[in-house]
């Protein structure tokens, strides 16, 4: 087998077995309560009948190897069980469907914010490296330095304050639903996305910058240099081979952490996101939403890295070549 | 016969105040500018209750009193003294994000250590734990931990102390196995020393320099992670006073701005007290990257 095949399909199948022991410990945290999720809920003065009856509900009375079985069962064909609320009553209300008009929502709010935030940050990230120490350089080193110590909701309200309520231009609150038109969710979701944006661009600047400087101190670079070849065709026939693994290391990096930056904004703005799902939840203690929300989210955050992981192999110019 | 020059005084090493103070004296602007901001926040944590005009949750006046010479940055949504809640919010958010770090690198560090030492199943064990641990996101994590265990700051640092500890594990494992294959960790292990000893006197001391470094970015991680799940309403719960949740409390006041007041700036002060202390850690912690690495990017 050809060894860029081997190594792709290696860790394709790490991906997956990390998938399943993550989907295992995301199940099994509800299982690590001392005494009882029911107790947790219920409280002090819940009598024995009462517990007993409330695990019969949500199904805690089977062994937990079944009911993990159950769940991967159903999450492999979409189906994430019910929802605690409303769970006695008549209406049952299935946590799928609850969760995807968000889970549209939120890739709709990351799309837009990584096609805007990808190219401008490798540009500003290549041309930081380029002409480091420049004063272009030490400007954007420190702008972005203070974005990643800034709290992302500050971040969004500072953009709320001076975009939405000084200068009317945005809305304040990103409401949509659906039957919000496309151009209309996309100038709904602006802020949000523009918010993302700059703590994004911020990180994967950086990280391009450091990848790129790295890269460029490596001997080959000196040799290339040393023996006259034009410093612009060093950098496309010597540099840019190796840079694809780590800029694409970084972008699945970022785009990983997209994921999670999503949760802080969607609250900000209101925005009815699989962010705000989770945080509700989280609250009321509604577990079937928050697992699978915490599935969702891990699941991308470990495909986003596993395909960063087989970019960087397929392009990495010694695998490609074997002895 | 020439007097022999009196070697009494002199000493081999120097003291290690002299050398913080030769240290110090090298040190660029921003790494002060950092030193000094932290500084006042630990003089604030520390000495809250004798800074502070008034108590912690102790309501005083009106709601949404402006500023003024009585309550010098005016007051909360029930009349609590913002500028007190400021500050017992730097003794509240910044000793749970410590406590939670020091915890994280207390259990990661030593595990860390110690597997790089035995290697084995053990190591094996724990590292493909703490590989899956580090596939999920710490927020998402913490915030499906914070649903099943409940909210309470107890939970809370346990929780993110959990997470972060697998963070610090990778770390430590991966600079102490440098370090582990160094001839006088053989020499000790032949002496017999005990596991503490060569844990404690000869691996820890060779990994502090990237470890130091690593405590103040984690910490700054853990006092942002911490001011999230405050702002979302998950995290340290009022009446505590914490810059986290104070955002959320107030931030009514962005959205809906009470036409009588032109601008009540409360949201935007506790805000910007946690971007100024991550932006001073970050300052500190890129010097000291500097001094003790030899990193330098540009060469």
């Amino acid at each position: 087998m050809h060894p860029v095949l081997k190594t792709v399909l290696q860790r394709l199948g790490l991906g997956l077995l990390t998938l399943f022991v993550v989907s295992v410990l995301i199940f099994a945290s509800l299982e690590l309560l001392p005494g009882g999720f029911a107790e947790a809920i219920l409280g002090q003065g819940a009598t024995p009948e009462t517990v007993a009856a409330f695990n019969r509900e949500i199904g805690l009375d089977r062994p937990a190897t079944v009911r993990y079985l159950e769940w991967i069962g159903g999450v492999l064909h979409g189906d994430f069980g019910y929802s605690y609320a409303g769970l006695g009553g008549k209406i049952k209300q299935s946590v799928s469907d609850l969760i995807a008009p968000r889970l549209y929502n939120t890739f709709f709010l990351a799309i837009m914010t990584a096609i805007v935030a990808v190219p401008l940050s490798l540009i500003l990230g290549i041309l930081a490296a380029l002409y480091r120490n420049s004063w272009y350089d030490r400007i954007v080193n420190s702008t972005t330095l203070t974005t990643i110590a800034t709290p992302e909701f500050f971040i969004a309200y500072l953009l709320m304050f001076f975009f939405a309520i000084k200068n009317k231009w945005f809305y304040s609150l990103s409401t949509v639903s659906d039957s919000t038109d496309l151009i209309e969710h996309m100038y709904r979701a602006a802020l949000p996305a523009i918010t993302l944006t700059l703590v994004i661009v911020a990180h994967m600047m950086r990280m391009t910058r450091a990848a790129l400087i790295n890269l460029l101190a490596s001997p080959y670079m000196e040799m290339a240099q040393l023996k006259g070849v034009p410093r612009r065709e060093a950098i496309v026939k010597h540099a840019l081979p190796n840079a694809w693994a780590p800029i694409a290391t970084v972008i699945a990096f970022n785009l990983a952490y997209l994921v999670v930056g999503v949760v802080v904004v969607e609250v900000v703005f209101v925005y009815p996101g699989i962010g705000q799902l989770m945080v509700d939840s989280v609250s009321s203690r509604n577990m079937p939403v928050v697992q699978a929300c915490a599935l969702i989210f891990a699941a991308t955050y470990i495909l986003l890295n596993l395909l960063a992981d087989i970019v960087s192999i397929i392009t990495n110019p010694r695998l490609l070549h074997p002895k | 016969m020439t007097a022999a020059p009196d070697t009494r005084n002199v000493r081999a090493r120097r003291s290690f105040l002299e050398n913080a103070k030769r240290t110090l004296a090298t040190a660029p602007f921003s790494a002060w500018f950092g030193m000094i901001i932290i500084l006042i926040y630990v003089i604030a944590a520390v000495f809250a209750p004798l800074i502070a005009p008034y108590g912690e949750a102790e309501v005083v006046g009106k709601a949404y009193q402006p500023a003024g010479a009585q309550f010098w940055l005016g007051t909360d949504q029930i009349g609590r003294d913002l500028f007190s809640r400021l500050i017992y919010g730097a003794r509240n958010t910044i000793g749970i994000a410590f406590f939670t770090t020091l915890i994280s690198f207390a259990v990661g560090g030593t595990l860390g250590v110690l597997t790089a030492l035995k290697r084995g199943w053990l190591d094996q064990a724990i590292s493909r734990v703490v590989d899956a641990f580090l596939a999920i996101p710490v927020l998402i994590f913490a915030l499906m931990l914070l649903a099943v265990f409940g909210k309470s700051i107890l939970n809370l640092i346990l929780i993110l102390a959990l997470l972060d500890s697998t963070r610090v594990f990778r770390l430590a494992r991966a600079t102490a196995l440098d370090v582990v294959v160094m001839d006088y960790v053989e020499a000790a292990k032949l002496r017999g020393e005990r596991m503490g000893w060569i844990i404690f006197k000869e691996v820890l001391p060779n990994i502090m320099p990237p470890m130091i470094t690593e405590f103040g970015l984690r910490f700054c991680f853990v006092f942002l992670t911490i001011s999230a799940l405050s702002f979302l309403g998950v995290g340290i719960q009022p009446p505590t006073a914490d810059w986290g949740s104070m955002v959320a409390e107030s931030k009514t006041l962005i959205t809906f701005p009470v036409p009588k007041f032109p601008w009540i700036p409360a949201p935007f002060y506790p805000a910007i007290a946690i971007a100024l202390l991550t932006v001073a850690i970050n300052f500190v912690v890129d010097w000291f990257l500097h001094k003790t690495s030899g990193l330098r990017d540009e060469k």
